[in-house]
C-alpha cells in the first residue's frame, strides 16, 4: 500500500459524491489556484463525477502562466551578456517573450542552463567565481523561501557574482483581483503548499469582505472531493468561512521561518499579471539592504512592454470567464509541443493540463 | 588480457592494432558464434520462407549500470522486443559501440557480457559489430546502437492484415509498469539507495516465442518503452475507428513505482518499460492468453486492463481509480531525458 492509497479510497469518493449531488442545488463556480491541483483534478478525473452544475475553474496559480513575456526578455538579454549564466527551473525554458524561449536562446549559444533549487545555483557561483551567476527566481510563497534563503547566504558569505532576477508573486493579491473585478465566483479551492508557508491570515480578506468561502486543500482525490463538498456546503447554506481541509500538513499560523526569511530578504512591488494587469503590492523584490543581489537593480536591463501572441486568451482563461476551448488556438497552433501562450507551457497551466487530460482529438 | 584499471584509449577505434587486439579479446571472445566469426565485413544470412522484420535503436542510457541491467542488456532487449512486437522471431542483432576515451575497459567487458548473455538466453546472435571511440567529452561514457532481424511467425505480413482489433477485444498487458524508467531515475537521482527498484529489463522473445502463431488470439502488440503505456494506447487507437477504455485500478504498478513517481510528479502510465508487452487479444481467446502469459516467470503479473470500444473512436479513455473518467493523451512535453 502506498503511502497516500487511504486518500483514494473508492467507497469514500462515493460517499463524499453523493453527498455533492445531493447538496449541490445551484450552479457554482468554484476556482482552484495552485496548478497542482489543477493537474490532480483532471487527472483523477473529478470534474466527471460532479454535477453538472459545478463548474471547477483554474485561476491564476500556475508560476509560469503568470509570470511576463517581458520578463523573459529581460532574461534573454542577459543571458547573451558575456560572461554571464542564467539558471533557471525547467518550466520556464519554454515561455515565449517577444523575441523566442530561453531555450531558443540556449540553442543559439546562449548560456542558460536548468537547475533544481536555487541553491544549486549559488554553489555554481562559487564554483565559477569567473562568472556572474543570475537566479530567475519565479513563483509564489512556496518558492519564494528558498530564493530569500539563497540572497541571505550570498551577503553573508560575500558571494558577488550572485545575482537574482525576481518575478516571484504573492498569491493573496491575485485571488482578491478577482473577486473584487466581479467576476463571478462562488469559492476558493485554496493552494496547499502556499499556505503551508503563509498560513491561512491571507484569506481573511476574500471570506470577511468579499464573503466567499475559503478552504485550503490537499492534493488527493479525497483531499479535493472533501474540499469541493466543503464549499458546495457553505455556498448553500450561505456561510462562507475559512477552513483548512488539508490540515496535516497546513496550520493557520503557516511556517513561521519561511515567513522570516522572506522578511528579510524581499520587499512588496507592484506587479504585472497575466489578465490582471498590475496589482497592487504583489511581487517581491530583493529589499535595498540587498540591492547588491538583484540583478534588475545591478544591470541596466532595456525595458519592453510586449503583450501575449494574437489570439491567445491567457488572461481570459485565469481569471475564469473562458475556457481553454474557447481559444481559436488551442489544440491548432498552440500545443504543448509548439506553446503560443504561457499557459500551454507548463505540465500545470490551465491549457496543457485540459489538452492532455479533456482534449477529444 | 589483464583490464584491471585499463581505460579505453583513442588508439582503440583506430583501425590498428589496439583495435585488433579490443576486438579479438573483448567482442570475439564474449560473443563467440558462428555467425560472428566467420564474418569478414558483413554476415551473410540464411533465407527463410516467412518474411522479415528488421529494427534498429540506439541507448544512451545514463548511467550505464542502474539496477536490474546496465546498457548491453538494454540494447539487446530493447531490439529483440522491437521484434517481437513485431510479430517475429529475432534471429540476429548486429552492435555498433560508440565509446569514450577513458572508459574501463573493465566495464566494457562487464557490459559486453551482458549482452552475450541476453542474445544467448533469447536464441540470438550478435551477427555483425563495429566500434569507434571518441575524444573524451564528446560523447558520454558509452552509445550502443543495435540493429536485429527476425523472422515472422507465419505468412502474414503485419498484425493487422492477420486479424484485425474489432470491438469487445481485450487490452492485456503482461506485467507491471514503470519499473524500467523508475530505477533508472532512482540510480540516477539517488544511486546509494536504489534498493527495491528493478528495471524489468528482459528479452521477451522468451514468453512470445510460442505464442506468435494465430492461434493465440493476439492481434497486436506494442512493447511500451518511452512514453510509456499511455503512449502505446495512443498510438494503438489514433485515427482508428475503435477506442480503449481502460481501467487504472487494474493497472499493475509496485508500490515503489508508485512513490517514487508521487514524489517526482510523473505518472506512471508514462514511464518507460524494457520487459512489458502490450497486447491486444480476440476476445474469445484473451482470458486464455492471460492464463498462458502467467505460467512463464516473465508474464506472471499479466493482467487483462481494459477493453477495445466501437465508443470514442481513436481516444483512450481511462476509469480511474475513484470512478472518474478522463482521457489518456500521448505524452507531452518534458520525458524522462535519457532513460534507453
Ligand atoms: S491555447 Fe495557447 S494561445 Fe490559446 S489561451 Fe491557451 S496558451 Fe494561449
Amino acid at each position: 500500500m502506498g503511502r497516500f492509497d487511504a486518500y483514494h479510497s473508492k467507497v469514500l469518493c462515493d460517499h463524499l459524491c453523493e453527498q455533492i449531488h445531493r447538496l449541490a442545488k445551484r450552479p457554482l463556480r468554484l476556482m482552484e489556484v495552485c496548478g497542482g491541483h489543477t493537474m490532480a483534478i483532471r487527472k483523477h478525473g473529478i470534474p466527471s463525477l460532479l454535477p453538472d452544475i459545478i463548474s471547477l475553474l483554474s485561476g491564476p496559480g500556475c508560476p509560469v502562466c503568470v509570470t511576463s513575456p517581458s520578463f523573459i526578455d529581460q532574461a534573454i538579454y542577459l543571458a547573451g551578456q558575456s560572461n554571464m549564466i542564467i539558471c533557471t527551473y525547467g518550466d520556464l525554458l519554454r515561455v515565449k517573450g517577444s523575441n523566442g524561449s530561453l531555450e531558443m536562446a540556449r540553442t543559439e549559444g546562449k548560456n542558460v542552463r536548468v537547475i533544481f533549487s536555487a541553491l544549486e545555483a549559488l554553489e555554481m557561483a562559487r564554483r565559477e567565481p569567473e562568472k556572474m551567476i543570475i537566479f530567475l527566481g519565479i513563483g509564489f510563497e512556496t518558492t519564494a523561501p528558498a530564493t530569500a534563503a539563497v540572497i541571505i547566504q550570498a551577503k553573508k558569505h560575500a558571494i558577488r557574482n550572485f545575482f537574482v532576477l525576481s518575478a516571484h508573486k504573492l498569491m493573496a493579491p491575485a485571488m482578491e483581483a478577482i473577486v473584487s473585478n466581479d467576476i463571478p465566483i462562488n469559492g476558493y479551492i485554496c493552494p496547499g503548499h502556499v499556505s503551508a508557508i503563509t498560513g491561512t491570515s491571507i484569506y481573511k480578506k476574500i471570506v470577511e469582505d468579499f464573503r466567499i468561502g475559503c478552504v485550503v486543500s490537499g492534493f488527493e482525490p479525497l483531499d479535493l472531493l472533501q474540499t469541493i463538498f466543503m464549499l458546495v456546503r457553505q455556498a448553500e447554506t450561505d456561510r462562507p468561512a475559512l477552513d483548512i481541509q488539508y490540515s496535516r500538513v497546513v496550520k493557520p499560523w503557516g511556517n513561521q521561518k519561511a515567513i522570516a526569511l522572506m522578511e528579510e530578504a524581499f520587499e512588496t512591488v507592484d506587479d504585472w499579471w497575466r489578465g490582471l494587469g498590475i496589482l497592487n503590492a504583489s511581487g517581491l523584490k530583493p529589499k535595498a539592504s540587498y540591492h547588491e543581489f538583484d540583478a534588475a537593480e545591478v544591470f541596466q536591463i532595456p525595458a519592453n512592454n510586449i503583450s501575449d501572441p494574437e489570439g491567445c486568451i491567457c488572461g481570459e482563461i485565469l481569471k475564469g470567464l473562458q475556457l481553454p476551448v474557447d481559444c481559436r488556438l488551442f489544440g491548432k497552433s498552440c500545443t504543448p509541443e509548439n506553446p503560443e501562450g504561457a499557459c500551454m507551457v507548463s505540465s500545470e497551466g490551465s491549457c496543457q493540463t485540459y489538452y492532455h487530460y479533456e482534449h477529444r482529438r | 588480457m589483464n583490464t584491471d584499471g585499463k581505460r579505453i584509449m583513442l588508439g582503440h577505434g583506430s583501425g590498428g592494432g589496439l583495435m585488433h587486439q579490443l576486438i579479438r579479446d573483448v567482442f570475439f571472445k564474449i560473443f563467440d558464434n558462428p555467425l560472428l566469426n566467420s564474418a569478414g565485413d558483413a554476415a551473410v544470412l540464411p533465407r527463410r520462407a516467412n518474411m522479415m522484420a528488421f529494427t534498429t535503436d540506439s541507448f544512451v542510457v545514463d548511467p550505464v549500470f542502474f539496477p536490474g541491467g546496465d546498457i548491453g542488456k538494454l540494447a539487446v532487449c530493447g531490439t529483440i522486443n522491437d521484434l517481437v512486437a513485431a510479430g517475429a522471431n529475432p534471429f540476429c542483432l548486429s552492435a555498433g559501440f560508440i565509446i569514450e576515451e577513458g572508459f574501463l575497459v573493465k566495464d566494457l567487458e562487464t557490459i559486453v557480457r551482458s549482452m552475450a548473455t541476453e542474445a544467448k538466453n533469447a536464441g540470438v546472435f550478435v551477427a555483425a559489430g563495429d566500434t569507434k571511440v571518441v575524444e573524451r567529452g564528446k560523447c558520454d561514457q558509452l552509445f550502443i546502437n543495435t540493429s536485429g532481424i527476425g523472422y515472422l511467425a507465419d505468412e502474414r505480413t503485419t498484425w493487422q492484415q492477420a486479424n484485425p482489433i474489432c470491438p469487445g477485444d481485450h487490452i492485456i498487458i503482461t506485467g507491471s509498469v514503470g519499473d524500467h524508467g523508475m530505477a533508472v531515475m532512482a540510480a540516477r537521482n539517488q544511486p546509494d539507495n536504489t534498493t527495491g527498484f528493478q528495471s524489468d529489463c528482459a528479452p521477451l522473445s522468451i514468453l512470445f516465442n510460442e505464442l506468435q502463431d494465430k492461434s493465440a488470439g493476439i492481434k497486436y502488440m506494442n512493447d511500451p518503452t518511452r512514453g510509456g503505456l499511455a503512449s502505446s494506447l495512443c498510438e494503438l487507437t489514433a485515427k482508428k475507428e475503435f477506442g480503449a477504455a481502460i481501467n487504472e485500478e487494474a493497472i499493475p504498478v509496485k508500490p515503489n513505482v508508485k512513490g517514487l513517481c508521487d514524489m517526482l510528479g510523473f505518472d506512471p502510465l508514462y514511464v518507460a518499460n524494457e520487459g512489458k508487452m502490450l497486447i491486444i487479444a480476440a476476445y474469445d481467446k484473451g482470458h486464455q492468453l492471460v492464463g498462458q502469459l502467467k505460467q512463464h516467470p516473465l508474464g506472471r503479473e499479466a493482467c487483462r486492463i481494459g477493453t477495445i470500444t466501437r465508443e470514442n473512436p481513436g481516444m483512450v479513455l481511462m476509469r480511474t481509480k475513484i470512478g472518474g473518467t478522463r482521457i489518456v493523451n500521448m505524452l507531452s512535453g518534458e520525458q524522462l531525458p535519457r532513460i534507453c
